[in-house]
């Protein structure tokens, strides 16, 4: 299945646009995006440790399955106030 | 209520739209545009959202805060765009019957919101670089 996953903040500098597509399997989990993102794109390998995925404007952990007809954002800890 | 804006926080406007004849108590954050942060000088922060999601977990915030004190109104307010020195970033008002209940949720308002909802500030440092602030990572 093709993802368009929507970036933010450091995670989208690094990536150098708004939204990049992920090819994965169908039935896969947070921990193979996480994988794809530095696989595809290496810069954004400092912060994949603390990269939060968010689907359907709900933060997912690792083993969350992933459900492409929701949204799909990644970005790094947040700090707005 | 919840604001997302990117427009000038009015906080008067704000305070009063949560006073209430069934408040006795009414609590104001504010949060501003800090000049030094561990010796460094900033001279503006640039405030990026994730919208629809920061729109709906402020939703679950305000939410929370209602099952969890007898809050009469509440209203956050968070800024977006580029803020300079001085500007308030974000507002919460909360009015309760009691002064504790207020100053609780208020508190518990903030602390959550800095670390659940999808907002993100970068410095503009009086050196001319920027650089994003996000706990736990390293930036080059």
């Amino acid at each position: 299945m093709k993802l368009e996953v929507r970036m933010f903040a450091r995670a989208r500098d690094l990536a150098g646009c708004e939204t990049v597509v992920i090819d994965l399997p169908e039935q896969a989990r947070v921990s193979d995006l996480r994988a794809a993102l530095g696989e595809t794109m290496p810069q954004l390998r400092p912060l994949l440790p603390s990269l939060h995925v968010a689907i359907g404007t709900d933060y997912a952990t690792d083993d969350t399955l992933i459900d492409a007809s929701l949204e799909i954002a990644c970005f790094p800890p947040v700090s707005g106030g | 209520m919840i604001q997302l804006t990117r427009d000038i926080i009015d906080y008067h406007a704000l305070t009063e739209s949560v006073r209430s004849d069934a408040a006795g108590a009414v609590v104001l954050f504010l949060g501003t545009v800090r000049e030094m942060t561990n010796g460094r000088q900033t001279v503006a922060l640039d405030y990026e959202g994730y919208p629809e999601m920061a729109e709906a977990k402020l939703a679950e915030l305000e939410t929370a805060a209602r099952s969890r004190w007898p809050v009469t109104e509440v209203v956050i307010a968070h800024r977006l765009g580029k803020l300079e020195l001085g500007e308030i970033s974000v507002a919460i008002a909360v009015s309760c019957p009691h002064r504790k209940d207020a100053f609780d949720a208020g508190r518990f308002l903030i602390d959550e919101l800095k670390v659940t909802v999808p907002i993100w500030k970068k410095e503009n440092w009086s050196d001319g670089t920027t650089e994003w602030v996000h706990a736990g990572t390293e930036t080059p």
